[in-house]
């Protein structure tokens, strides 16, 4: 996705490194993906499920 | 020792084979309190030495801040996949066990400047309104 796109950066985090993290995003299971630091996207999903719920965690228009 | 099997490594090495653009890992590691930042280091190192166009470029996080911050590092051990641009592709952790896997397959999309993604992932990321960002955590077994 963030080849697709400039505007999508992914960072791959290795949840047992970063208890931080995983506290601040209450990570109680992997894989879970953050979007922008609030939306959750559990599970590995379908290509294009999963591209779908993660845009969709966007607001519709721009700020 | 080595960390890949001979057979991983031939393996590895055949899967580059499909690399188009040259990759540099821009590694960032600290000498103190980081457990994982040398076996990083060493899995690093033997990636690049399977294909002529992986680099690896290491920096200390503590005395290169600035390079850091550029890339939006703040945490050891991370690295920046960068190809013929800067995707924006970051992993923060040891990619070991499946991991290694994932950092693979980043290589390979970054090297060839596609995404591999289908035509309706493709339409919903054409023309974001505003910046996504995926923090994906993952463990490496």
């Amino acid at each position: 996705m963030a080849v697709e796109s400039p505007r999508v950066t992914s960072i791959v985090v290795e949840a047992g490194e970063y208890p931080d993290l995983v506290r601040q995003y209450r990570v109680s299971g992997v894989p879970k993906t953050v979007v922008n630091g609030s939306v959750e996207i559990l599970g590995s999903r379908p290509e294009e499920d999963f591209v779908r719920a993660a845009v969709g965690a966007l607001p519709a228009v721009a700020p | 020792m080595a960390i890949l099997s001979t057979a991983d490594t031939a393996r590895v090495r055949e899967m580059l084979g499909a690399m188009v653009d040259p990759v540099r890992l821009v590694f960032f590691t600290q000498t103190l309190n980081c457990e994982t930042c040398e076996p990083t280091g060493r899995i690093l190192k033997e990636l690049a030495e399977l294909s002529d166009l992986i680099t690896v470029e290491e920096h200390n996080l503590l005395l290169e801040r600035d390079e850091a911050a550029k890339l939006g590092i703040d945490r050891v051990p991370a690295i920046a996949v960068l190809g013929a641009q800067d995707y924006g592709i970051r992993f923060l952790g040891i990619p070991s066990g499946y991991e290694f896997m994932s950092l693979l397959d980043a290589v390979l999309t970054v090297s060839k400047a596609d995404s591999g993604l289908g035509e309706a992932s493709r339409a919903l990321l054409a023309g974001l309104p505003s910046p996504l960002e995926l923090q994906v955590f993952v463990t490496p077994t």
